[in-house]
């Protein structure tokens, strides 16, 4: 009995062990090797050279990686909160029951989250094309100009609509198995004290949804801040107005690969990183204390 | 809330709604019946006179050797590698937090669960140095190993194994002598499948669509997964106007179809599952 006990003591551990030890080596590693590069600087005279913290130092007043931070936080602001309300209006139009063809509607709203980035960002590249794109075409036909998608003034909003694209979808589908959980009996017990439908859904559904809300927030903060695909392909065909600044994520890219600044990148990289916690968190937090206010 | 009521103006919202999101991928299948000209010269949303899906789907999978399908391949070798180990690893550990009880469990969980907030793409460049330090730049590992840690895949088997697998069914086939591995293989496994497979299913997704971790790992246009490969191809369609690259448009385009169907079917037909999985990990935390 005694052997039993052992054995069932040590299991635990022996089936969490492979996943901690990839954990440690591929997660914590690479972070810990990093934190230890950003510490050195290469120098034309004298090699590699400890400097301390003046990499980050030289981060936190660079004006091109504030620019990209600052873009992607514009980008948040504005792109995550239309998601999130389209996401949230189709999972409550979905659960009324009122809607015809709703598994059609639902499966084809949620196609697009199995479509990678770079076909979205491609198809909607050739979309927003000034000479073939169907806009543009469509608009010549119409006499009108053709709207400048891939402009200067339109482009965070030309981004914004693919991200939101391929994810409102998804953050439907997390919203709608949240809300197919609330037992049926609320719903009825509500009707019968004289409740509508949208008081239902004010009163019963949104609160339900709270920690599901939460979940896609969070996921949308840290898909935000390290914007990339996106931009990334639609510069090849707005070379002009995507530099290789344009979001924290594309700068950070360009450090480690272009310059080949290793040590440099690493800070960038780990500011980064630092950045999208804690803005995660400053999100966690708020929505909680909204909650006991 | 079985009214049988349906509203009209509610549904017809919805079906706008819905060909927003198929627009593009209507545009994608007409696209890839056109030759380039005719993608210049027709209008973008319907099919030309001249539909030639087939022989751009040849010339895609012939050009420069056939280099389309090897990175099709790539894909699918990374995607399932990454997937099921990903979620083999995942619902090991998560059965192992779920019903074991040991000193330091609760601090490697939340160490863990901390990790959820770390963005993949911040980690890239990291492991990027880390990998180059070690030689293990340029080579598939670079791109399956730093996918098969999943701290959201092993929080999702972790709630979904504290009810799916009920503790008396484990004392039960301890009490009949089976060890404690057979009871994981044997019987957890088995009621865990749902959260396996929406492990399985999103890992495979999030490794099939990656882009900025193979982008940077690899050199070798052989090695190259398919989004990389279209990113490639793009850029030389995009980069001259005249000569082999302005075929290359067609070439995109096709190629673009061709990597979304195999997903896009996957998701269609293992729907029941991950949506009972998706279920666990958004609602109970």
């Amino acid at each position: 009995m005694a052997a039993v006990r052992a054995r069932r003591r040590t299991a635990g551990p022996l089936f969490v062990a492979p996943f901690m030890v990839l954990f440690v080596l591929l997660f914590l590693g690479p972070l810990a090797y990093a934190a230890y590069l950003s510490l050195f600087q290469d120098r034309l005279v004298g090699g590699t050279a400890f400097v301390g913290l003046d990499n980050y130092v030289t981060a936190v007043q660079d004006p091109r990686l504030l620019r990209g931070i600052g873009r992607v936080a514009t980008f948040f602001v504005i792109q995550v909160p239309v998601m999130l309300l389209l996401a949230l209006l189709f999972a409550l139009a979905l659960d009324s029951g009122l809607l015809r063809l709703a598994r059609v509607v639902r499966l084809g709203i949620f196609v697009p989250y199995a479509v990678p980035s770079v076909v979205a960002s491609l198809m909607w590249g050739y979309l927003y094309g000034p000479d073939y794109g169907p806009f543009a075409q469509l608009s010549r036909k119409l006499g009108l100009p053709a709207p400048e998608f891939l402009s200067d003034g339109w482009m965070l909003g030309s981004l914004a609509n693919i991200v939101t694209w391929e994810f409102v979808g998804y953050n439907m589908i997390i919203l709608y198995a949240a809300l197919r959980t609330i037992p049926p009996d609320l719903y009825e017990a509500a009707a019968v004290d004289g409740a509508g439908p949208w008081r239902i859904a004010w009163s019963i559904k949104l609160p339900a949804l709270r920690p599901a809300l939460l979940l896609t927030l969070v996921f949308s903060v840290i898909g935000s801040f390290q914007l990339f695909n996106e931009p990334n392909l639609l510069q090849r065909l707005a070379p002009d107005v995507i530099d290789s600044g344009y979001t924290a994520n594309l700068y950070a890219y360009s450090v480690a690969f272009t310059s080949q600044q290793v040590n440099y990148a690493a800070a960038v990289s780990f500011l980064l990183g630092a950045v999208i916690v804690v803005v995660s968190y400053a999100v966690l937090l708020t929505a909680n204390r909204g909650r006991s206010a | 809330m079985t009214a049988r009521r349906r509203s009209t103006p509610l549904t017809v919202a919805m079906l706008a709604a819905l060909a927003y999101f198929l627009l593009p991928l209507f545009w994608l299948a007409v696209a890839s019946t056109k030759s380039t000209q005719d993608l210049f010269t027709t209008f973008g949303l319907w099919f030309s006179d001249s539909p030639r899906l087939f022989a751009n789907i040849r010339a895609t999978l012939t050009y420069d050797d056939g280099v389309f399908g090897r990175w099709l391949l790539n894909t699918g070798m990374y995607a399932v590698a990454s997937a099921l180990g990903a979620a083999l690893l995942a619902a090991a550990g998560g059965y192992g937090f779920a019903k074991f009880r040991w000193r330091g469990d609760r601090a490697a969980f939340n160490l863990v669960l901390g990790a959820i907030m770390v963005p993949t793409t911040a980690l890239a460049i990291p492991t990027y140095l880390l990998f180059a330090k070690v030689g293990l730049v340029n080579t598939p590992w670079a791109v399956i190993l730093p996918s098969l840690v999943s701290p959201f895949g092993l929080y999702l088997m972790r709630v979904y194994a504290q009810d799916a697998v009920p503790d008396t069914v484990i004392e039960a086939a301890r009490i009949d002598g089976a060890g404690e591995l057979q009871i994981f293989v044997r019987i957890a496994m088995r009621l865990l499948a749902p959260g396996f497979v929406t492990v399985v299913l999103f890992t495979l997704v999030a490794t099939w669509n990656n882009y900025f971790l193979p982008l940077i790992m690899l050199n070798d246009p052989n090695l190259y997964p398919i989004t990389v490969g279209l990113a490639s191809w793009s850029a030389q369609a995009v980069g001259g106007g005249s000569g082999a690259s302005s075929d290359m448009l067609a070439l995109v385009v096709t190629g673009s179809l061709l990597s979304v169907v195999p997903l896009v079917v996957a998701f269609l037909l293992l729907q029941r599952y991950w949506r009972s999985g998706l279920a666990a990990g958004g609602v109970k935390q």
